[in-house]
């Protein structure tokens, strides 16, 4: 019965390997499960898969007007290029033509109507990329055009809204503004961001019999692409198998919008009866899908001699694009986290949803809270510089606290908040103070070069603010050798959930992780599952696979007991082995036992996020379930010249909880670092005055190079702390938290253009902060200068 | 017909499409999808394969991106993809590096990334940091923030044993030279083709019988046409082939380089003479496209924000063109006639680029300002070369690019200069004789105020480089 008879090992040995701990298991730095077959080329995503001989490719034709109404198409000259299979435009579409996530508002193809540059409005089928691109740009297409709103401000001003405004309200801001010593107020514009996840968006449909679909697609979604493939064919949702191995990078920018590629794939596939791949050119995929939301924020906020807040109004106005998406919770999140670490005192945060005529705009890692979170570090630095007094100090000195200063600005109350005590390691490790004089010294006697340094925090929420998306399913089947096959609805984009969670359940069953097969996500093993996102992948997921493992370990563990007629805190496993009172055997061995005396050894689990509720209309309630907390100190220098810069060094102490994988969360926390780094400096979209995007790929697009990270770059995870709350083996998510640690960055290349004021004046930088806005602010700090003293007190050239 | 090895298997194809990229090569026709496709633009680096190449009797490596080489490129060559590193069961120190540094999250760019560091082992036996960085720089990861990555860049070297590729070098050195062929390749498909001349004279033959023919060296600008703008070349001359056309020769008054010289080989021989040409060169695009960018290339396709012509202008260099038998020798200040527009006639080509060797004191600063330091296009390019004999000026070339439609001189500029004692004041003047030189344009990369106003601080940094106390003057310098 057994192939392991040959091998049996003794019961001294078995005893001896069962005493040392399990070296996969959770808490361990073991290497992503597919790094072996990325670094040979050997990982398969969807462009490398076999392709059948009669597949098509698809191409759709983009809108070249911002908005226009669709006068004609002509889809006839499409077919006199050989290789076409078909042409399709809206009408063509068999069921359901809108594929908004949420809301509707976005059609497969334009609906007589173009609301931006790359929209799709045509898509080709044929036998290669390159034809369908050059027969899609053959039809005729003519336009009517119409008046497009292209800023945030127009929006506003025209109350151009995908949904109504929503406000956040605690106590009486305006009041609080009357009363208080001082005032600031203020805007700024914080840019988008494009994902450039290295793999652009594509999926690749087979027709099945019953006129189904199996879709490989790259999408942090497979549920949704399930859902809305199903609705564009006009098909029941069980005749769609939705299969994603795994990502190359998400970010965001894969939960909602994988699924136009995949539909529109679908719909040449059931016209055409054809399997059919659509991927996306990079120029295609930056001009087609949306980005991280632009932001207009106004703030106006009251504080004390000590710089303390006493009341804070905040307008966060996102550009959503010309559709829904995902928006309507993006601007709430902004709206959740304009708090950061702080408390506000008094607070009315009303978040606005502009609709403009770009391509509608959606996740990305932080989800809005990004450019809600940079409002608060905006105002510190500016109440620093108006009280003379060092920034970090003001950080400090508003950080939520004891009863009275522990509430949010949506009536949650901030517990086990570790913030002060994790500022103040990470100042002296860093050796903030002693770094903050040598620097002062530098920039005495420096006239072209200036140092910055900045010290700032993040407290982020997690758990999906919709509440009913906090929930997960896991599928675990264990063989009769003893291997198990594991399924969770998770999404794999690099980030190691799988690895995660395959450590949590070698940690369960006590066995070595690669007697675990992590298999891909699929829509008929593991049902309506949320998308991978918020962070919550491995809190999510982790449980319930978590929950499948133990409810299969239950089961051997009552059987053993029966069978060997113990107790059953007589049976133990470990290591590979289970220990039955005075007996021991491999794992495999009570396995095959378990079979054969029949019981089930497979299990599905589930998992929902306790203790969390919120009322939006109240705007009230408990939306997330813990907060993560980290901070990061950078130090940067600034060309006063031409506002070039580069960063010195950054000290990031981040808190994960009790990790489960240091390795893969010190990997999130850089990564994550530098991206947050990138958005604020070198990254900057560009739409010019017809509303086409400029910076539509990597050559004018510039995210950050290998030189850009930190030239000293110290990370660290906060040791011995478990999360207070019961999530999987006491983590903490790791996703989004790190992304806003790049903020101390944008501070830092503040803190070294006030040196040109003396440190008198607060810049004010719209992000990205490029070279040319530095240089910009550099140049008005150098006038306030001029104006309000003969001899200036910073050295300038 | 083209004949290459593709790592070890002989490969000859007779009807391949010539304006098919490397890329689309392996993953298309060979099925070889390790090499993966992130943007088709040589910009991200995913793509990046390595070249071995016949150096007389030994191999040189070189990274180049495949979606930027059309595949006429390969002849007489060793194509080593992602795939090939493995020494069967055993994973190469780059790949095992990158494994231990968790250096891979969603492993797309990972096989770039890995024949990058493959191309760095093979080329440095122990880089310092700097040199890592560079052999990175062309290559973006999303995931990582890129420290595990120049982890491994490091960890690799632990690992000291030869390879296979070090194992078989002399049977692969004999393999190519049977490869290497008297006649001249070329590849045909439809109406389009592509020859690869061996001899510069053969070249200016083809031409003049190709007029219309595109002169293909690098491709890294060629190849755009194709995979960005999608328009068909239908012929082609490949000119990475004509050894001459690649010397780099030093003499005693000058430095002679000849046009289908890469970037990466210029780069020695001005870096020795022109320190500030080298830190230039080193942010110029990534190290996939030095190797593969020509000198000619990036003068001939005349842009007006190409990074080398204007520093190449204010050391007075001069190019030698040459049309069937004639040839002609003019500064390149005068070679660029407009946007685009060159003294180029058809079936001309520039042959060399005579660049006069520094004096004794290096006078050439070179100042590239971009959105990012590296592997990014200029908003403005400074390069200046001012000679001051007793404390007045008696000579100024200062050209900029970014500026205008070409790249160009600062005629306005340098006359104020010119005579004028060097001080705060004259360079005061000198910075605001630039208004009268340039009306630059606004664009995504930079407005024109700012393109003004960092071109007038370039004469600033330069006037504070040149005082004799020690000032910090450059982010460049921080590594």
């Amino acid at each position: 019965m057994s192939n392991h008879q040959s091998t049996k090992k003794t019961v001294e040995e078995m005893l001896a390997q069962a005493k040392q701990e399990l070296q996969t298991g959770v808490g361990r730095k073991v290497k992503h499960e597919s790094a072996a077959k990325q670094v040979t080329g050997e990982a398969v995503y969807i462009d490398d898969r076999l392709e059948f001989p009669n597949q098509l490719h698809a191409y759709a034709r983009m809108s070249d007007r911002a908005h226009a109404r669709i006068t004609r198409i002509d889809l006839s000259p499409c077919y006199e290029i050989p290789g076409v299979a078909i042409a399709i435009s809206a009408e063509d579409v068999p069921g359901q033509l809108d594929i908004g996530c949420v809301l509707p508002g976005d059609p497969l193809l334009a609906d007589g109507k173009a609301e931006y540059v790359g929209q799709p409005v045509i898509a080709v089928g044929a036998d290669s990329l390159e034809t369908a691109r050059k027969a899609a740009m053959a039809a005729i297409i003519e336009y009517e055009e119409l008046e497009p709103v292209l800023s945030v401000e127009d929006a506003l001003e025209k109350e151009s809204y995908v949904s109504d405004p929503h406000t956040h309200q605690r106590g009486d801001s305006k009041a609080a503004l009357a009363k208080a010593p001082h005032r600031i107020q203020g805007a700024v514009h914080i840019g988008g961001q494009e994902h450039f996840y290295l793999e652009t968006q594509i999926s690749s449909v087979i027709p099945t019999e019953d006129g189904g679909m199996l879709v490989y697609t790259s999408s942090q979604n497979p549920t949704e692409v399930q859902k809305l493939v199903a609705e564009v064919l006009g098909i029941s949702f069980n005749k769609v198998v939705v299969d994603m191995r795994r990502m190359g990078g998400g970010f965001g920018g894969k939960e909602s919008q994988a699924a136009g590629p995949a539909c529109i794939a679908a719909v040449i596939a059931r016209l055409t009866g054809r399997p059919t791949k659509m991927r996306l050119p990079r120029m295609e995929d930056m001009m087609i899908t949306g980005k991280r939301h632009p932001f207009f924020n106004q703030y106006d906020v009251g504080y004390n001699d000590q710089g303390i807040l006493q009341g804070v109004e905040m307008k966060l106005a996102g550009n959503c694009g010309y559709s829904p998406d995902l928006s309507n919770s993006i601007i709430d999140r902004a709206m959740f986290h304009a708090d950061n670490g702080y408390y506000l005192g008094d607070a009315t945060i009303t978040g606005y949803r502009c609709k403009t005529n770009i391509a509608s705009n959606t996740a990305y890692r932080g989800f809005g809270g990004p450019q809600g979170l940079i409002m608060p570090e905006i105002i510190m630095d500016d109440i620093a510089r108006r009280i003379g007094v060092d920034p970090l100090e003001i950080r400090k000195r508003n950080l939520y606290g004891d009863e009275g200063r522990d509430h949010t600005h949506y009536y949650q109350k901030v517990e086990d908040n570790i913030l002060p005590e994790l500022i103040a390691d990470l100042e002296q490790n860093c050796e903030y103070q002693k770094r903050r004089k040598e620097i002062a010294e530098y920039n005495r006697h420096s006239p072209i070069l200036k140092k910055g340094l900045a010290l700032t925090p993040v407290k982020f929420g997690i758990s999906f603010t919709a509440t009913f998306l906090n929930q997960a399913g896991a599928l675990i089947h264990v063989y009769t050798d003893g291997s198990i096959h594991l399924n969770h609805g998770g999404t794999e984009m690099g980030q190691g959930l799988n690895t995660k969670v395959a450590q949590i359940v070698a940690e369960e069953f006590q066995v070595d992780i690669d007697r675990i097969q992590i298999t891909a996500t699929n829509t008929d093993k593991v049902p309506n599952t949320s998308p991978t996102a918020a962070s919550s992948g491995a809190d999510l997921n982790g449980k319930a696979a978590q929950n499948a493992a133990i409810t299969i370990r239950q089961r051997l563990v009552e059987f053993a007991a029966r069978h060997f007629d113990v107790t059953e805190e007589d049976v133990v496993f470990q290591n590979n082995h289970v220990i039955i009172r005075d007996q021991i055997m491999p794992f495999e061995e009570l396995i095959q036992l378990a079979y054969f005396h029949q019981i089930s050894l497979s299990s599905t689990g589930f998992y929902r996020t306790p203790k969390i509720y919120y009322d939006r209309d109240k705007a009230r309630g408990r939306p997330f379930y813990y907060y993560a907390y980290g901070a990061a100190c950078s130090e940067v220098v600034v060309d006063t010249l031409t506002g070039e810069y580069k960063i010195l060094r950054a000290d990031i102490l981040h808190d994960v909880g009790a990790s489960l994988n240091p390795a893969i969360d010190i990997g999130q926390v850089e990564g994550a670092f530098v991206q947050g780094a990138g958005w604020l400096t070198s990254e900057e979209l560009v739409w010019n005055d017809q509303g086409r995007l400029m910076t539509a790929g990597p050559a004018s697009y510039k995210i950050p190079a290998v030189a850009d990270m930190p030239i000293d770059f110290r990370v660290r995870l906060v040791e011995n702390r478990r999360n207070k709350e019961d999530t999987v083996f006491h983590s903490k998510a790791v996703g989004e938290p790190p992304f806003m640690l790049g903020i101390s960055v944008f501070c830092a290349i503040k803190d070294a253009v006030a040196s040109v004021a003396n440190y008198r004046v607060s810049p004010q930088i719209d992000a990205p902060a490029t070279p040319e806005r530095v240089l910009w602010a550099v140049e008005s700090l150098k006038q306030a200068v001029a104006q309000d003293q003969p001899a200036p007190a910073a050295a300038t050239v | 017909m083209i004949k290459f090895l593709l790592n070890q298997e002989l490969r000859e194809e007779h009807t391949l499409d010539p304006n098919m990229t490397v890329l689309n090569y392996l993953r298309e026709h060979v099925r070889k999808t390790g090499t993966k496709e992130g943007c088709a633009s040589g910009d991200c680096g995913a793509c990046t394969v390595v070249l071995a190449e016949l150096d007389g009797d030994q191999l040189r490596y070189k990274s180049i991106n495949s979606c930027l080489t059309f595949v006429s490129a390969l002849d007489g060559k060793q194509l080593i993809t992602v795939e090939d590193l493995k020494d069967k069961d055993k994973l190469h120190p780059s790949q095992q590096a990158m494994v231990d540094c968790h250096g891979s999250q969603c492993g797309f760019c990972t096989p770039g990334i890995v024949m990058s560091l493959f191309a760095l082992g093979k080329n440095n036996a122990e880089p310092d940091k700097e040199e890592v960085l560079e052999a990175l720089a062309g290559n973006l990861c999303r995931c990582t923030g890129y420290r595990p990555i120049v982890d491994a860049a490091n960890a690799m070297y632990d690992d000291a044993g030869a390879d296979q590729f070090q194992r078989n070098e002399q049977a692969t050195v004999q393999r190519l030279k049977a490869l290497q062929r008297t006649d001249t390749p070329s590849l045909a498909l439809d109406k389009r083709h592509c020859h690869n001349p061996k001899t510069t004279a053969e070249l200016a033959e083809l031409f003049l019988q190709y007029p219309e023919a595109r002169l293909l060296a690098g491709g890294t600008d060629l190849a755009l046409e194709v995979t960005q703008f999608h328009r068909e070349l239908p012929a082609m001359i490949y000119v990475g082939d004509i050894a001459e056309l690649k010397q780099v020769e030093v003499f005693d008054d000058r430095i002679e380089l000849g046009a289908a010289a890469s970037l990466s080989q210029c780069y020695d021989a001005l870096t020795a003479d022109y320190p500030d040409f080298g830190a230039l060169l080193h942010r110029f695009a990534s190290l996939q496209v030095r190797n593969q960018g020509t000198l000619g290339g990036n003068i001939g396709n005349a842009s007006p924000i190409g990074d080398s012509p204007p520093a190449l202008i204010a050391l007075k260099a001069q190019v030698v063109l040459r049309k069937g038998d004639q040839r002609r020798t003019m500064p390149l200040e005068d070679f660029f006639v407009d946007y685009k527009v060159t003294q180029l006639q058809p079936s001309e080509f520039i042959e060399k680029v005579i660049v006069p060797r520094a004096g004794a004191v290096d006078r050439f600063r070179a100042y590239k300002i971009s959105k990012r330091l590296d592997d990014d296009i200029s908003a403005v390019l400074a390069a200046l070369s001012i000679t001051v004999d007793d404390g007045v000026v008696t000579d100024a070339c200062i050209a900029f690019g970014g500026m205008a439609a070409i790249p160009k001189r600062a005629r306005h500029c340098e006359q104020t200069l010119l005579g004028s004692h060097w001080n705060q004041a004259t360079i005061a003047k000198a910075m605001a004789a630039l208004e009268q030189d340039f009306a630059p344009i606004s664009d995504f990369r930079a407005s024109k105020d700012y393109r003004m106003l960092t071109a007038r601080n370039m004469l600033q940094r330069y006037f504070v480089e040149s005082q004799v106390i020690e000032v910090e003057t450059r982010v460049t310098a921080y590594v």
